[in-house]
């Protein structure tokens, strides 16, 4: 048992930040806007790293996959505590297409190749909200996944996860290794203190190729257009209620 | 129309005695006999500076005596002043009002509650007429009407003031600017924006951001503080420290007079030294010289790249010459410097839940830096911070550079007020001293109140030099207050400092001013 978890973490547009659609329809824009770590994936980075201050893990590596500055939010994760990171370069029109299945690749061949025992993922991205990468990455692992995760608990024969489903909460028990999925209330991130972000200055990123991971990129998927979702119509107050009546048979609503 | 202000006709006098190009005229008024600022202006100003003056009228009583600082305080701080002999309001005033201002003109009492108590739930008037005017053209008919019925009038703007001055003492007619909140005029060129006095300051922010910019001040309340409230208390806030206080970014202003008359000095222009500043006097006046209706101010472009540090000292000498490290290694992009103690982060994880986002110690520091581009504030952010850690000054800290985290390191400062109101009743003090000495005062009240606080917490724009020193107990207890004054207004008096460094005079603190000025 090496006790080594992969967890992956993806740049995203911050979530605070008013997104514009390109006047071509192709895309939102991303050149200078501000951009942080998917709060998913620091859920997922703060349960990695609280499994090995209780001593249950080893070792936590951080994943991302994109370009030059997805280093920055390598950084961030290592400053939360996280050992060491693994940069997969992926820029241009390559990032533009790249969606959960080929993260997914890259993730496998990642956890075979590191020897991990667990692999935590948030949920799903704020960006595309596709929630599909931790699923596929168990399904080419062949491995059991514990998605929606609400409470993660490591036992002697498994591990314990408590989901939250439609209906409310189910507790599903797999065997390791697993992929796990963070959703919001797994945890709340610490903050980066200044004493570890100084050392995160000092912790290893490792460079790779797709193609070093034997991993095709293309796409299957093609973005045709993007829309803003229509504006909302501002409302209008009334005095009376025979006013509201007669504008209801005006709007031909009664 | 007699405005009920003799609470704060100390600092009408105060201001005047002290300016020296208003001595000439003072000595020809006497202080035993009413006497009106319009006049007093008239008699300084250049023609085509003011409109012609109809008529003098009487604006102020001067019943009260001057105080010199020998006598004592003649009564506490939350004793109202006696009602002065202004009228009452009858059915024909409201009937005037009623035409004036079309539903608009309100006298229903559970209306009137909200406007009769402060936010701090402190003091209580009692109005029964809160009149909500639209444009600068009604404000002018009320007053006017209000003069020659000899009617009192209390502006009130956000109220969100903290010294009791934005609520009735009496019966005093409330004028609301709630209405007023129209943005005139927006120059992206030079950034000089027009608006009237009712707009919320952070309806004007959001508006701002739009087009690239920000306003010049901000502070906890922001969500229902008025600007034409925050330019009649000369409000100070977070960004002080790199933008100046409002006399500076103030660049005009529309003033209704108590008879009616409109003072148009609303100019845009940055530089202008044709006569005297006449919108000085009113940044600050507390609402005693006229209704401000409309303001035009000078806001800065949108910093491209903010940061927020939240960091931890273990003693105020450390956090001092943090504040010396900052300022010359952050330099010009350093846009606050706030403080607080371990008390106020016990009273917020206590009563708001909030949790220190880095270990405990004895004093904590809120540094937000603003500039135009990210990477060269980084790397300046990065240098002063190691440094700090370096050498001891500092010993645990967090950065924020996303608007999340940005929000939630500062709302550990922005909701400590809050915080305290839930601790129990609050004695709040403002306190403008000498930096080395601001902990001092919070440390000497400690051991002067012992057991009979609940909770002695200090906090505020230490790089200002300004403690906001709030003590709490489970209900208000004049004993406990007659302990704490006039302990703390000697104490600042002695190290020549101010016993209300921006929060005013109002009714609370109306009797304190010769601590200030004799």
């Amino acid at each position: 048992m090496s006790g080594r978890v992969l967890v992956g973490v993806k740049r995203v547009i911050d979530y605070a930040v008013k997104i514009r659609v390109k006047p071509d329809h192709s895309g939102v824009v991303t050149d200078g806007v501000k951009h942080s770590m998917n709060p998913f994936c620091e859920i997922a980075v703060e349960e990695a790293v609280k499994l090995k201050e209780k001593k249950l893990m080893k070792e936590v590596v951080v994943v991302s996959c994109g370009p030059q500055q997805s280093q920055e939010t390598i950084r961030t994760a290592l400053a939360m505590g996280a050992d060491r990171g693994i940069h997969v370069e992926v820029s241009g029109k390559d990032y533009e297409t790249l969606g959960p299945l080929q993260v997914s690749k890259i993730l496998a061949a990642l956890a075979k190749k590191e020897d991990a025992q667990l692999i935590i993922l948030g949920k799903q991205a704020i960006d595309d909200d596709c929630n599909q990468t931790g699923q596929m990455t168990a399904a080419l692992l062949d491995w059991p996944q514990g998605t929606f995760a609400s409470e993660v608990s490591l036992e002697k024969d498994g591990i314990k996860v408590v989901r939250e489903i439609d209906g409310g909460l189910e507790t599903i028990k797999i065997s390791t290794p697993a992929v796990l999925t963070a959703d919001l209330r797994l945890n709340t991130p610490r903050y980066a203190t200044l004493p570890n972000i100084m050392k995160a200055k000092k912790k290893k990123i490792a460079n790779v190729k797709p193609a070093d991971l034997g991993v095709d990129l293309t796409s299957r998927l093609e973005v045709l257009r993007v829309d803003e979702p229509p504006q909302r119509q501002a409302g209008m107050k009334v005095e009376t209620v025979d006013d509201l009546v007669s504008k209801l048979k005006d709007a031909g609503k009664v | 129309m007699f405005v009920q202000l003799s609470h704060t006709s100390f600092a009408m006098v105060g201001i005047f005695q002290r300016s020296l190009r208003l001595r000439t005229s003072l000595r020809q008024l006497s202080f035993h006999k009413s006497t009106s600022p319009t006049d007093i202006l008239s008699s300084l100003v250049l023609r085509g500076r003011l409109f012609p003056i109809c008529s003098p009228f009487v604006f102020f009583s001067f019943r009260r005596t001057l105080h010199n600082s020998n006598d004592g305080p003649k009564s506490l701080s939350d004793t109202p002043p006696p009602r002065r002999p202004f009228c009452r309001v009858t059915q024909e005033d409201l009937t005037f009002f009623r035409t004036l201002l079309p539903g608009r003109a309100i006298t229903d009492p559970d209306l009137l509650e909200s406007s009769n108590v402060d936010w701090l739930k402190s003091v209580k008037g009692s109005s029964e007429v809160l009149l909500r005017p639209q444009t600068t053209e009604e404000v002018s008919q009320i007053l006017r009407y209000c003069n020659s019925r000899n009617l009192a009038v209390n502006p009130q703007g956000g109220n969100t003031g903290l010294v009791g001055g934005s609520v009735p003492v009496h019966d005093e007619i409330v004028l609301s600017t709630a209405l007023m909140n129209n943005i005139l005029r927006f120059d992206d060129v030079s950034g000089i924006l027009t608006c009237q006095s009712g707009c919320i300051l952070e309806n004007l922010s959001l508006y701002l951001e739009e087009r690239g910019h920000i306003m010049p001040l901000d502070l906890g309340a922001k969500g229902s503080c008025q600007i034409g409230g925050n330019v009649a208390t000369n409000a100070g806030g977070l960004r002080l420290l790199l933008y100046g206080s409002l006399h500076g970014t103030v660049l005009g202003l529309e003033v209704v007079l108590a008879n009616g008359q409109v003072l148009d000095c609303l100019s845009t222009l940055r530089k202008d030294n044709t006569g005297y500043d006449l919108k000085q006097l009113f940044i600050g006046s507390e609402g005693t010289l006229g209704v401000i209706t409309a303001v035009s101010i000078l806001c800065p472009q949108k910093p491209k790249s903010v940061n927020v540090v939240f960091l931890g000292c273990e003693t105020f000498e450390q956090l001092l010459k943090t504040f010396q490290l900052s300022r010359s290694m952050l330099g010009e992009i350093l846009s606050a410097f706030e403080f607080l103690d371990s008390e106020c982060l016990n009273l917020l994880r206590t009563h708001l839940k909030l949790h220190n986002p880095i270990s405990d110690c004895p004093f904590y520091i809120v540094i937000e830096t603003q500039g135009s581009d990210s990477n060269h504030d980084e790397e300046k952010l990065h240098n002063f911070l190691e440094e700090a850690m370096q050498s001891s000054l500092v010993v645990d800290g967090t950065v924020a550079t996303e608007e999340a985290k940005i929000k939630a390191l500062w709302s550990m400062r922005e909701r400590i007020t809050e915080a305290l109101t839930h601790d129990g009743f609050t004695y709040k003090y403002d306190i403008s001293l000498p930096v080395e000495r601001i902990y001092q005062l919070v440390t000497d009240m400690r051991q002067h109140l012992g057991e009979r606080a609940k909770s002695v917490v200090g906090y505020g724009h230490v790089g200002d030099g300004n403690l906001h020193l709030n003590i709490t107990s489970p209900a208000k207890n004049p004993a406990l207050l007659a302990a704490i004054e006039p302990f703390v207004y000697e104490w600042t008096a002695k190290f020549q400092g101010s016993i209300s460094a921006e929060h005013g005079l109002g009714l609370k603190k109306r009797n304190y001013i010769y601590y200030r000025s004799s």
